[in-house]
């Protein structure tokens, strides 16, 4: 497990990666919001920074932007330290903050040829409005723009100048479909033009979708790190439903050392009929569920006279890493 | 000859990135600053369209008792000095003030813009400005009878005490934007205009203020602006170096406190 959090820093020999950050600390008062933060991101890929809400993310992109300067640790953006080599980093790095940064009364068309004339050889802004669908809102002063809009103008302006890499902060959120997939498309267009990505999300259909490596972020720290693939391909898992008082202690005897037996959610009561459970076995083993550990299972099902309803063995999904590894409480952010 | 490729998603963020010249940075946001603050109906209100009424209004009716000679002598500067700051101040520091509570600081703070040079463009956006106020204001004022008895000295002496009263004005707008809420910092702003347009000696002769109040008030720098100017222009007075000593000061002290305290988010 521990060699997979951090897989690109030991490969880290080849040219160095767009972000690489280290035991990175960010406090605000007595409030650590990242804690010793471990990831790295690649050139010409998509990264996608996986959290709940108050997770640490922004904090954390924040830094890499040269905003806020790191309490400890090490933060290192296409080899520079963004904030002593700020001037050289703003030219070669895009940024879409989560929200706003334009002005109310500023144009749309206005405000994004305005940033492409920050740069030495933007992409021009009329084909990049018009690749967001913003071209008939051109004239249209920010603060009437609809939230999809502005979410697509800013996109638009961290991009317009043509950067090495790109950092989206919740790139999507409050987006309708329509506009979701516009934005989809045109990070995996960045990245088929050779643009790093480094985006925040909390949409697990947004990672697993978009992202060559996801990070997961909870309480500050990196608690997994990989291809989308990778990391569910991995954590198969034997599922099944069978009455709520099964005896997990006796088929947990059963299963070997690297396996467990557990509840998934809560008993589905059912009028007339004693209430059911499902359950999931997970292996450590890294081939994950092979077809002895079925057998184990079934065996000890027809020995018990247990009828293991639904038995399959199934990839988790991405959520269902998630959530194991973040938990199931509310956040309160 | 490369062939004709249609427009294809493919090449279009290659990365080509670079900064542009400084000149033509500055120069771009100045102006979006330009046009965004002659597109503001409030701002507009207390740059172009209070100053006028005042100026044509009191110099037409005998309300005030403005001393001898034709009451236009005595407004047209007073008013000159209140466009100065309804711009330089009251103006400078609403827009900066929401700027920062929207982010767009920050995310300019992302560009290549260098800090320095969206101060640059931020004060070639107030003196495009202010260049628009003085025309009209001037221009009306001639309209109303309004004949300085000014050389080309005295003239070039206004202008230094423009320059310094933006100077200053602009440091203490950006102290208060880049301080307080957003806001407390419009009602602030305004609050101040209000004080000093009644206060500094723009449309009321600060010799009828109370005689202890006097030596306070002609330290501000807003009377060291409206005195300066009116002395010059329609006294036809020798430029004195107090007005200008008093708005250098206030203009030091304020860019210190700005670089000190500014906050940028």
């Amino acid at each position: 497990m521990q060699g997979r959090r951090s897989p690109a820093i030991d490969s880290g020999a080849m040219e160095t990666a767009a972000v690489e950050a280290t035991d990175l600390v960010k406090r605000y008062g007595a409030t650590t919001a990242v804690a010793g933060l471990t990831f790295s991101a690649a050139r010409g890929a998509v990264t996608a920074l996986l959290g709940p809400n108050g997770a640490g993310k922004t904090s954390t992109v924040e830094t890499c932007e040269g905003f806020r300067r790191a309490d400890a640790g090490r933060v290192r953006v296409l080899g520079m330290d963004p904030a002593a080599d700020a001037a050289g980093l703003k030219p070669r790095v895009g940024v879409m903050l989560q929200s706003g940064g334009v002005p109310t009364g500023a144009r749309a068309g206005e405000w994004l040829r305005l940033v492409a004339s920050f740069h030495a050889r933007p992409v021009p802004p009329e084909v990049l409005l018009e690749r967001l669908g913003l071209l008939s809102a051109a004239a249209t002063p920010f603060r009437r723009l609809s939230g999809g809009q502005q979410q697509r103008l800013c996109l638009a302006a961290a991009v317009v100048g043509r950067p090495e890499l790109v950092f989206l902060d919740e790139p999507t959120a409050g987006l309708d479909p329509q506009a979701r997939h516009a934005t989809w498309d045109l990070v995996c267009e960045l990245r088929d033009c050779g643009v790093g990505v480094v985006l925040t999300t909390h949409y697990m259909e947004e990672a697993e979708r978009l992202a060559d490596h996801v990070v997961i972020i909870d309480h500050g720290r990196a608690v997994a790190a990989g291809a989308p693939g990778e990391l569910t391909d991995s954590r198969q898992e034997l599922r099944f439903t069978a009455e709520t008082d099964l005896d997990t202690a006796s088929l947990g005897a059963a299963l070997p050392a690297a396996a467990r037996i557990e509840r998934r959610g809560e008993p589905a009561e059912r009028r007339g009929a004693a209430p059911r459970t499902d359950y999931a076995v997970t292996a450590d083993a890294p081939e994950g569920i092979g077809p002895d550990l079925v057998a184990t299972v079934s065996a000890w099902c027809a020995a018990n006279g247990v009828s293991p309803e639904g038995l399959r063995v199934q990839r988790r999904s991405l959520e269902d890493v998630f959530l194991e590894l973040t938990g199931r409480d509310l956040r309160e952010q | 000859m490369t062939e004709p490729r249609t427009s294809t998603a493919s090449g279009l963020f290659t990365p080509a990135p670079g900064a542009a010249p400084p000149h033509r940075m500055v120069a771009a946001q100045a102006a979006m600053e330009l046009r965004i603050m002659l597109r503001n109906g409030e701002q507009l209100l207390l740059t172009m369209v209070i100053p006028l009424l005042l100026l044509a209004g009191f110099s037409v009716t005998p309300v005030l008792d403005l001393g001898p000679g034709p009451r236009v002598d005595f407004l047209a500067p007073g008013v000159l000095a209140l466009a100065v700051l309804s711009t330089a101040f009251t103006g400078q520091a609403i827009g900066t003030g929401f700027e920062r509570r929207y982010g767009v600081l920050k995310r300019l703070g992302a560009t290549p813009l260098p800090r320095g040079g969206l101060l640059a463009a931020k004060t070639l956006a107030v003196l495009g400005v202010q260049l628009v106020q003085i025309v009209l204001i001037c221009a009306t004022a001639a309209a109303l009878g309004w004949s300085p008895r000014a050389g080309a000295w005295d003239i070039a002496y206004a202008l230094l005490l423009v320059l310094l009263a933006t100077a200053c004005f602009t440091a203490l707008a950006l102290l208060m934007a880049g301080t307080l809420r957003a806001e407390a910092t419009l009602a602030a702003a305004n609050l101040v205009y209000v004080v000093l347009l009644g206060l500094g000696g723009v449309i009321f002769p600060v010799d009828r203020l109370p005689g202890a109040v006097q030596p306070v008030v002609e330290a501000l720098p807003i009377t060291a602006l409206s005195q300066g100017l009116r002395a010059v222009l329609a006294e036809g007075a020798a430029p004195s170096p107090w007005p200008a000593v008093v708005l250098a000061a206030w203009a030091a002290v304020g860019a210190v406190l700005a670089a000190r305290f500014f906050r940028w988010e």
